[in-house]
């Protein structure tokens, strides 16, 4: 029964082996996808490639579906899984400021990681900058506190939220999904540009 | 070695997935990535300036267990991280040390600005505390509405200036 290591206190070493591991499949997978080359990531805002939708659309949905399976089966505890709280200003500044990091930087922390590892230059400007923006969040945390903890809605979820069971909303996040990907293949062809999709 | 293509994206998206859920029956949490550079930066600052981090509200929660902020993780897997990307570009032939680009500009502007993303990127991800990959998937995966609701704001912002940076991508 799950979660493992919550449910039977092991080592610190084994914990943090752990999280090696899930580290190398996770890079694994993303440096797999594409997603450590930024152009390929940037094509998802000019419609010329939409990798990034594919992928991570698919992924929420085998990770969401999969853990909801688990739980039914009795093989995992969701309610020990950790839901990330709500912070309704804190979320959407952050997801502003984060998308126009995005655009400008080709990538986000974890497709920066997953392009340094195989050489890229440019991620590692991008993650030095991360780095960067680290060291001024913490430095300018205390004028920004306000803003980070207003509005504090605790770890929300969203089937409670639209009164759904958690079931019927994934059913529905699937059917968008596959409505998503269908939007996604008619771009690719609409805003094709064969002569970046073959250099990446 | 030949240049493999990349994996076709439904499948990488399972893969990752699979990785995900893996995280959450393992140890009852999500992914991350924006968290391991925050404890790369704690941290160093931990070490440089030892009084500066003790007074600081932010710095000095991360020390009270008195232990390295990198025996962590999200420290840890963000370095299996490199190795798993390694050991992927490797297999695929893709490992180069390059500064990927659109042909129309120069290489200092690529950089330039691959360093401001950076720096508007995670100190966003520091506010809303995560990532596309802490927030925005992984709060999906377990139904957060901090989850949905960074999606949509990333994304959405992305699209909307997307056309004042179109030089540098297409």
């Amino acid at each position: 029964m799950g979660p493992i290591t919550l449910l039977y206190e092991l080592p610190q070493w084994m914990n943090l082996g752990i999280a090696f591991v899930i580290g190398i499949g996770f890079g694994f997978a993303l440096e797999q996808a594409g997603f450590s080359s930024s152009r390929k990531l940037a094509g998802m805002f000019y419609g010329y490639d939409t990798t990034v939708l594919k992928v991570f659309f698919t992924a929420a949905i085998v990770a969401l579906a999969g853990s909801q399976l688990l739980s039914y089966f009795g093989l995992l505890n969701l309610n020990l899984v950790y839901v990330n709280p709500y912070y309704i200003n804190a979320t959407l500044v952050g997801g502003v400021i984060m998308g126009a990091g995005f655009i400008m930087g080709g990538f986000c922390p974890g497709t920066g990681i997953s392009a340094l590892s195989i050489g890229k230059i440019d991620a590692l400007f991008f993650l030095v900058g991360g780095l960067v923006g680290a060291f001024l969040f913490a430095e300018t945390y205390p004028m920004i506190q306000t803003l980070a903890s207003a509005n504090y809605e605790g770890p929300l979820r969203i089937d409670e939220w639209l009164g759904l069971s958690p079931g019927m909303f994934t059913f529905i996040l699937i059917l968008a999904a596959v409505g998503l990907f269908w939007l996604a293949e008619l771009a690719e062809k609409r805003f094709l540009r064969p002569d970046i999709t073959s250099e990446i | 070695m030949k240049r493999k293509r990349y994996m076709d994206p439904y499948l990488a998206g399972i893969i990752l997935g699979l990785v995900l859920l893996a995280a959450m029956f393992f140890s009852g949490r999500g992914l991350g990535a924006s968290g391991g550079l925050k404890y790369a930066v704690v941290a160093a600052v931990g070490a440089v300036d030892n009084e500066h981090a003790m007074k600081s509200s932010y710095y000095s929660k991360y020390f009270e267990n008195g232990e390295n902020p990198l025996k962590n993780w999200l420290a840890l897997e963000v370095l299996g991280m490199f190795l798993g990307g390694f050991l992927s570009g490797a297999l695929s032939g893709r490992l180069k040390l390059k500064i990927e680009k659109s042909p129309k500009i120069s290489n200092s502007k690529r950089l330039l600005f691959a360093f401001l993303g950076g720096v508007f990127f995670v100190y966003g991800a520091q506010l809303a505390r995560g990532c596309t990959s802490g927030a925005a998937l992984s709060g999906m995966a377990v139904l957060s509405v901090a989850g949905f609701m960074t999606m949509i704001a990333i994304f959405g912002s992305a699209y909307l200036f997307a056309w004042f940076f179109r030089k540098l991508w297409i």
